[in-house]
């Protein structure tokens, strides 16, 4: 009885069990869509022989998952496009910490966590873009002048459901404090130039058009409709508004981290420290700033041409830990300030 | 005495395996719903101050924005390609289902697309007039009202189908009756047609409403609070599952209050055809300018609905497929299709299984289960997900330990992370369609019927393949596409439950469109649309054909005996 139970259940297992162990395996769970996430790991698979198996979905659903499955979760690799959800997750206990020398010389102390529980893989900025025909950069100064009434009924940007949103408002109460924070919260959704919709991209298109003079977007989606095919909508959009660094006098403009960690029931470790490993080197860094521009972590791999042309800039110093500490105080005081 | 009502039990096994059916397919939601108990914090108080009343209003308008909709162009079409001979009815017949097929987020980014600030149809107008912000009204697309719209567009073919096939089977001649009693054309249709159909409109509108109430890409994407962004929200944002749990509560206390005020507003009025057409169900022939008219409403639901969209993604289509066509789309296809018919058929036999049970013992438990099977539709994918993993791993949890005492190894997980956690999500979500589908083609076969079967020496098995087959044959048709088409769609649950390298079109779709590259999710999107035709032309093509062979087959019969009798 007990040999036929075993064997049902090793079929069992072997049918259907997400086949999570063997020697040469990395299962990577990534709210990096796979469209930015693939092709680096099919390059891994390539050059190692070691097999990856992804699964891609939003964030917050996919730390679920990780935290239901417990001991027995088939992941290896956490991957995720905001610091803030990395803090999550290690404050649920689900990564676990990895010392690697390579790992901490690619990535500068500042983007990684301290105790090596995640570690940043590319960079992404906040700043201010701007419809060159209708504002005079000299108008603009910080994300604090935002709330300003002489931007009323001039600026787009996202709904507050946003990760990114959220994050650039958790820095703002790491810098300015709570009630500064929600002042400035309700002054700028005062300043608003529609109810908040649509995606990043959308925020440049809306102020290129003139439905707003201001729009606040990650720099890489105006990267990549300068480099829309010539002649085409989004090329022509992008040309009309220019890149206009905040904060550069006192902290700097708002930067947060792709990155990923090694999560706490990886059963197999190793292969996802090589994996992490790999996603710094210059190869796969340069494939990131080339692809998706975005900023590398790395110090010495070049930016893409579109990204060199919005110019050096100075970012934020905040440990990005603070981005996920702050997050669910920053998603009540959006709620309060009335950002949809 | 314990030990005899166990027995007794046994005296029912169907219903025992109904309950039995309903706890696994109600487990996921009630899971979730029992998070209420988690400390909430003040969280809670957080969310009523600011944006709970918010999410009520939106919710409520959107749902009666929606049913509004689909109401006017579902009911219009359908007594129109029913009732009315115009040109081009044929084509419409079945061409109206097509919307069916293209997903909420996908007309809703593709409109939006065209019609926003910085669209093509507002920059040519300016251009043309010289306007610019300011001078002009223009709808905004991406709004409350947007979202209305657009969710009314791809949901009216529930209501169309369902009003169509009721209208079909409605008898020729108790509309002769109302026109003989003096009731003028539209008296008639308002009267008698209206009425009868009155439980299948429901039913299609019931399923439009909890699809929209458990939307999220579309009004997510049009900046809409609603309880479905909320829960996302208040869950992975403010990271407290009591409080987002609270609120899935408040979405099904709605969907409850909807659905009891029908049932109240219908009070005891029972629905019973005879089921007999000596003759074909009469048309009115319509003349040049009213068919004109008819034509009209029917191209336009169809065009807005369905092929300037596809132009659209087809023009986007053109530039990227290549691109998008690579290797892995062929594996990306058969993955959808297979999920999708296995998915169906799997529904549809559950349906059945339920509601021939319900209909043998309709006893309040059976009843109470039954309910609580089709409750999972208007649940949001992403709780029913988060539903489905907590007792999977659970289970899994639970077996790996006892596998690694009792036989030193570990089976890890073979329940949630495979197809099976998928499978059960889907049921969970899905099991409303195929149900309400099956029951309302049930209703049909009259306890009468089996009397009159059974006494005329048909033996029960005779009974099932020489009645009740013929006669159900259309609804598991309908039933089991409809699931499929679903299931082709379905997203947020999708997205999280699958296992490793697992794509389907919906989620290809829907990665690119996110990361705005509308261009490039054309292609998936295209394709998901291409494949629910051919269970959609299927679908009214059977539908077509019933019309005619039932009208044959079915032996003379004296006059009908009521339509619709409201007590």
């Amino acid at each position: 009885m007990q040999r036929l139970v075993t064997v049902a259940l090793t079929l069992l297992t072997l049918v259907l069990g997400p086949i999570a162990r063997g020697d040469s395996v990395v299962n990577v769970y990534s709210a990096r869509k796979e469209a930015l996430i693939k092709p680096l790991l099919d390059k891994f698979s390539a050059q190692t022989g070691t097999e990856t198996r992804l699964v891609t979905a939003k964030a917050g659903p996919l730390l679920e998952r990780l935290r239901r499955e417990g001991r027995n979760s088939p992941a290896d690799l956490f991957i995720t496009v905001d610091a803030g959800r990395l803090h999550q997750a290690k404050a649920a206990g689900l990564l676990q910490p990895v010392e690697s020398a390579a790992l901490e010389a690619a990535v500068p102390v500042g983007y990684r966590d301290p105790q090596g529980v995640w570690f940043g893989l590319s960079l992404r900025a906040r700043p201010i873009m701007y419809a060159t025909d209708r504002v005079n950069p000299d108008q603009l100064s910080s994300y604090l002048d935002l709330a300003d009434p002489k931007w009323r009924g001039r600026i787009c940007i996202r709904s507050s459901s946003n990760i990114y949103n959220q994050s650039l408002v958790a820095s703002m109460i790491a810098a300015h404090g709570q009630d500064a924070t929600l002042e400035w919260m309700k002054g700028l959704v005062e300043n608003f130039a529609r109810n908040p919709a649509g995606g990043d991209r959308d925020q440049i298109r809306a102020a290129a058009a003139g439905e707003c003079d201001i729009a606040i977007a990650n720099t890489y989606y105006l990267a990549r409709m300068r480099n829309a095919e010539p002649g085409s909508a989004d090329h022509e959009a992008a040309k009309a508004v220019a890149v206009f660094w905040p904060n550069q006098d006192g902290r700097g403009a708002h930067v947060n981290v792709s990155g990923a960690g090694v999560t706490n029931a990886a059963p197999n470790r190793d292969n996802a420290i090589r994996l992490l490993e790999f996603l710094v080197t210059d190869e796969a860094q340069a494939w990131y700033a080339r692809v998706n521009n975005e900023y590398p972590v790395k110090q010495d791999v070049p930016w893409s041409s579109a990204v060199q042309e919005m110019g050096r800039f100075k970012a934020d110093g905040l440990t990005l830990a603070v981005l996920g500490s702050n997050n669910a105080q920053a998603v009540k005081l959006m709620d309060q300030a009335g950002w949809r | 005495m314990i030990l005899r009502r166990a027995l007794a039990l046994h005296a029912q096994p169907r219903a025992l395996g109904m309950l039995l059916i309903a706890a696994i397919l109600s487990l996921p939601v009630v899971v979730v719903l029992s998070f209420v108990f988690h400390p909430a914090g003040d969280v809670w108080r957080h969310l009523s101050a600011t944006v709970l009343p918010l999410y009520v209003r939106n919710s409520a308008l959107l749902m009666v924005g929606v049913a509004a909709g689909t109401l006017a162009l579902g009911v219009t079409t359908a007594w129109l390609t029913t009732m009315c001979t115009f040109p081009g009815r044929k084509l419409f017949e079945w061409a109206l289902l097509l919307p069916l097929a293209i997903p909420a987020y996908i007309i809703a980014y593709t409109y939006t697309g065209m019609l926003d600030f910085a669209g093509p149809a507002q920059t040519f107008l300016r251009h043309l007039f010289g306007w610019s912000r300011g001078d002009y009204w223009f709808p905004e697309i991406r709004s409350l009202g947007g979202a209305m719209v657009m969710l009314s567009l791809v949901l009216y073919p529930y209501v169309y189908l369902l009003a169509r096939s009721a209208f079909l089977e409605q008898s020729p001649y108790a509309i002769d009756v109302s026109r003989t009693l003096g009731c003028g054309t539209w008296s008639s249709f308002f009267r008698v047609s209206l009425p009868a159909a009155r439980p299948a409109i429901i039913a299609g509108l019931s399923l439009a409403l909890m699809e929209t109430l458990a939307d999220f890409g579309t009004v997510q994407y049009f900046g809409v609070p609603t309880f479905t962004t909320g829960i996302f929200r208040t869950w992975f944002g403010l990271g407290d599952s009591g409080a987002a749990a609270q609120l899935a509560v408040v979405l099904l206390a709605f969907i409850f209050f909807v659905f009891a005020a029908e049932r109240w507003s219908r009070k005891r009025a029972s629905f019973h055809h005879v089921g007999n057409r000596s003759r074909p169900l009469g048309t009115y022939v319509l003349s040049p300018g009213r068919a004109w008219v008819a034509f009209s409403a029917c191209a336009l639901t169809l065009a807005v609905g369905f092929v300037v969209p596809v132009i659209q993604l087809s023009i986007w289509a053109v530039q990227t497929a290549g691109e998008m066509m690579e290797a892995g789309f062929f594996e990306l296809l058969t993955h959808t299709l297979a999920l999708a018919a296995a998915t169906a058929v799997i529904s549809v036999l559950l349906a059945l299984y339920l509601a021939y049970g319900r209909r043998a013992h309709a006893t309040l438990p059976v009843r109470f289960a039954v309910r609580l099977a089709g409750m999972g539709y208007a649940v949001p994918g992403i709780v029913i997900a988060v539903g489905v993993m907590l007792p999977l791993a659970w289970l899994d949890d639970v077996l790996d330990a006892w596998t690694r005492s009792q036989f030193g190894f570990s089976t890890g997980l073979i329940l949630s992370g495979t197809l099976v956690a998928l499978m059960l999500a889907y049921q969970v979500r899905f099991l409303a369609v195929s149900l309400q589908t099956v029951e309302s083609g049930l209703a049909k076969i009259t306890p009468v019927i089996d009397e009159a079967g059974r006494s005329l020496g048909c033996r029960v098995s005779e009974l099932v393949r020489r009645v009740h087959v013929p006669m159900l044959r259309g609804s598991l048709l309908t039933a089991s596409l409809l699931v499929f088409v679903d299931v082709m769609k379905e997203l947020p649950a999708t997205l999280v439950l699958r296992p490793f390298d697992f794509n389907t079109l919906a989620v290809r779709a829907y990665e690119l469109a996110t990361d705005e590259r509308l261009e490039d999710a054309s292609t998936a999107a295209l394709s998901i649309v291409a494949a629910g035709l051919v269970p959609v032309i299927l679908l009214s093509l059977s539908i077509a054909r019933s019309r005619y062979r039932e009208t044959l087959e079915v032996p003379y019969a004296p006059l009908p005996q009521a339509v619709g009798q409201q007590t």
